[in-house]
């Protein structure tokens, strides 16, 4: 059965529609772009959450934690050791990248391990020579800690594979050598130079990587690099990312190895991500806060008009906390109303938002809006609507509910 | 619902309504006035009295403290035996809703409610009967008012009269135990001042309600079981 109030409340309000439109019309706007804008900038950010995710993987091992003070332990007093646990100094690079691996490989959350080789080069193609960054790695390893089959733009990566002498160029680097599928490039470090032949090329989107990287297999870098042993880093991917920090803080306090999650390698452009994302729902939420102080207004106007009616209930046994909730509840019908029509409407804007042409690139390469949809833009952005509207609506059911009948019909009542 | 103020199972006295010394002063400042000096009354079971007195007497003043809508100044109600003239708004709310039935001298209805709606209104909020016997009893009500034919009609397309007979159907939905009308027959023709007249010294004798009603009417003052006169806030 619907309450009584509910249905005064319905009376009350179906007799201002008018007046209720604008409290309407401004809650739909306010939810409905309130969707819009997170679903784009939590769009953008997840977009680039996968693009670093595909290049770096979600964890680095990059280097080795000597605690210097280990071995003094070791002789004997344990204070000392824990006194002096600052002395904690980072090796760079990965000693035994083997034993590592298959330590890391024990963890249940992680995906794929890869032990990479890295070292900087200059490449010389007919045309010109360009500074370049050469990885290391093997194949099979590495494209299950990032994209790089997918990013693959030129070419085979089976070519890669099978070749001898094979390497891959990112796109930007590619295009500034010159360099097509097929062609052969010279590749110079320390002092020694050879030539590989370009298997394939890719792109992550990425300009940085775009324009400095270069695969090799794992054999090649070393004998290149005059590196036997050993891996500059080790690339992890996990099968859920968000873990990261936590799989990162376990792995160094047992691996003894610096491990970095992409949340703390890439923190610069998530927080800008995030100030984003919360300045545009603030100013979206403009339209909420004209949606609640409309509902004041004409809450207001009600409470005036109808306080004779507002006598006669209480004559009637109605009690206060009745008159509150009469007056609630119309703000929650429009409220309700509102949430409907403006999560739909967020829905559709995100549609056509999603269709519109747009071409970027630097952290990333997309050619239209990206988009994320996701339930909990639609509950925050009616949680802020009920807040702020509820809120507002709080001071004219009070004061309604604080009228005297007997002021009332003596006509006294302000 | 077992109730300290139960309607049938009367006290000796009868007494339903009983108020002592009353004073309310109205108005702030150099506009105030002492509207009430010192009235007392009682209302038994089963009796309809008339206030009787001047415009301006007092005569609403005085009905407004005794259906609890108001507080006196200084004095004391009685509602079945129980002293409500200091209790909390809860209680006086309370006993409004179950006790008392009470017709406006001005505005009657909520205009935006069917008559129907109306008379439904005070019966949803005390909730003892099911959704449909509300429905019947409101039906009966109007019925009895002779507004049978017009139990749809919103209070906007009824007129004054009209209005104030569901008005007095109204007041009587929750089976009060003490009726108070403000000048209920005052919009209405002789037919039906008789007809809304008839019903509540009907339902005092049947019932054993106590009716308090204020006329300028002097016939239907006459066929009441008592009258009392006011005149300057008191009684003479
Ligand atoms: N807010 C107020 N401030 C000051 N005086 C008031 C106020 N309201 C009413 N009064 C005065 O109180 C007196 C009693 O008013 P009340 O409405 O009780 O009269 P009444 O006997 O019902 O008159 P009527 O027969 O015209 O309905 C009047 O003289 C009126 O002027
Ligand atoms: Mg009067």
């Amino acid at each position: 059965m619907i309450s009584p109030n509910l249905r005064i409340a319905f009376r009350f309000l179906t007799a201002k529609k008018r007046a209720m439109i604008m409290s309407l019309a401004c809650t739909v706007l306010g939810v409905g772009l309130f969707i819009v804008t997170q679903a784009t900038t939590s769009g953008f950010e997840e977009f680039f959450t996968r693009t670093i995710l595909g290049i770096n993987g979600a964890i680095r091992i990059e280097d080795r934690i000597q605690e210097t003070m280990t071995s003094m332990a070791a002789a004997g007093s344990d204070d000392f050791y824990i006194a002096n646990r600052e002395g904690v100094k980072y090796i760079e690079g990965v000693e035994e990248p083997q034993r590592i691996a298959d330590a890391v490989r024990e963890f249940p959350n992680v995906r794929g391990v890869s032990a990479v080789v890295r070292g900087n080069v200059q490449l010389t193609s007919a045309f010109k020579t360009e500074d370049a960054q050469v990885l290391g790695i093997n194949l099979e390893d590495h494209v299950r800690v990032s994209r790089l089959a997918e990013q693959i733009v030129a070419g085979e990566l089976e070519n890669f594979r099978s070749a001898t002498g094979g390497a891959l160029v990112g796109r930007v680097l590619a295009d500034r050598l010159q360099l097509t599928v097929g062609d052969s490039v010279s590749v110079a470090a320390r002092g020694q130079a050879r030539r590989l032949k370009v298997s394939a090329i890719f792109e992550t989107g990425y300009r940085e990587v775009d324009k400095t990287n270069l695969y090799v297999l794992l054999p090649e870098a070393r004998s290149l690099l005059r590196r036997p042993s050993g891996a500059s880093f080790l690339q992890i991917s996990l099968h859920d990312p968000a873990r990261a920090p936590l799989d990162a803080r376990r792995m160094e306090e047992i691996l003894k190895h610096g491990a970095k999650p992409w949340q703390e390698r890439e923190k610069t452009w998530l927080d800008v991500f995030r100030a984003l994302r919360i300045s545009t729902g603030i100013t979206v939420s403009v339209f909420t806060l004209i949606a609640s102080l409309a509902m004041f207004n004409t809450l207001a106007m009600i409470v005036l008009e109808k306080t004779k009616d507002i006598a006669i209930l209480r004559s009637m046994g109605y009690e206060r906390r009745d008159i509150t909730r009469i007056f609630l509840w119309q703000a929650g019908i429009v409220l309700a109303i509102g949430s409907v029509l403006g999560a739909l409407f967020g829905w559709i804007v995100t549609w056509l938002v999603e269709r519109v042409p747009l071409r970027i690139t630097g952290i990333f390469k997309a050619d239209h809006f990206l988009v994320v949809r996701d339930g909990d833009h639609y509950l925050a952005a009616i949680a802020t609507a009920v807040v702020m509207v509820m809120v507002a609506s709080l001071i004219p059911a009070r004061r309604a509910a604080r009228l005297e009948p007997g002021d009332i019909v003596r006509g006294t009542a302000q | 619902m077992p109730s300290p103020f139960s309607l049938l199972p009367s006290p000796a006295s009868g007494i339903a309504l009983r108020c002592t010394g009353l004073h309310r002063y109205l108005g702030v400042g150099e506009g105030r006035v002492h509207v009430l000096k010192g009235v007392s009354f009682e209302a038994r079971r089963g009796e309809v009295v008339a206030i009787v007195g001047p415009s301006g007497c007092g005569k609403s003043t005085l009905l407004y403290l005794l259906g609890l809508l108001d507080q006196p100044d200084d004095g004391q109600i009685e509602i079945n035996g129980a002293v409500m003239s200091n209790s909390d708004d809860a209680a006086r709310t309370a006993a409004r809703g179950a006790h008392i039935g009470f017709v406006f001298q001005f505005h009657f209805l909520m205009l935006e409610f069917s008559a129907l709606e109306n008379v439904m209104m005070p019966m949803r909020k005390l909730g003892r009967l099911a959704p449909d016997a509300m429905k019947a009893r409101a039906h009966a009500l109007l019925e009895s008012v002779g507004l049978g034919a017009k139990t749809h009609r919103l209070g906007t397309q009824l007129s004054g009269g009209e209005q104030q007979r569901v008005a007095v159907a109204r007041a009587l939905a929750n089976e009060p135990a003490i009726l108070l009308a403000d000048e209920p027959t005052g919009n209405l023709d002789a037919k039906n001042s008789a007809l809304v007249f008839d019903l509540l010294t009907r339902l005092a004798k049947e019932q054993g309600q106590a009716v308090v009603l204020v006329t300028h009417n002097p016939e239907i003052a006459q066929r009441c079981d008592f009258t009392r006169a006011m005149r300057d806030g008191v009684f003479v």
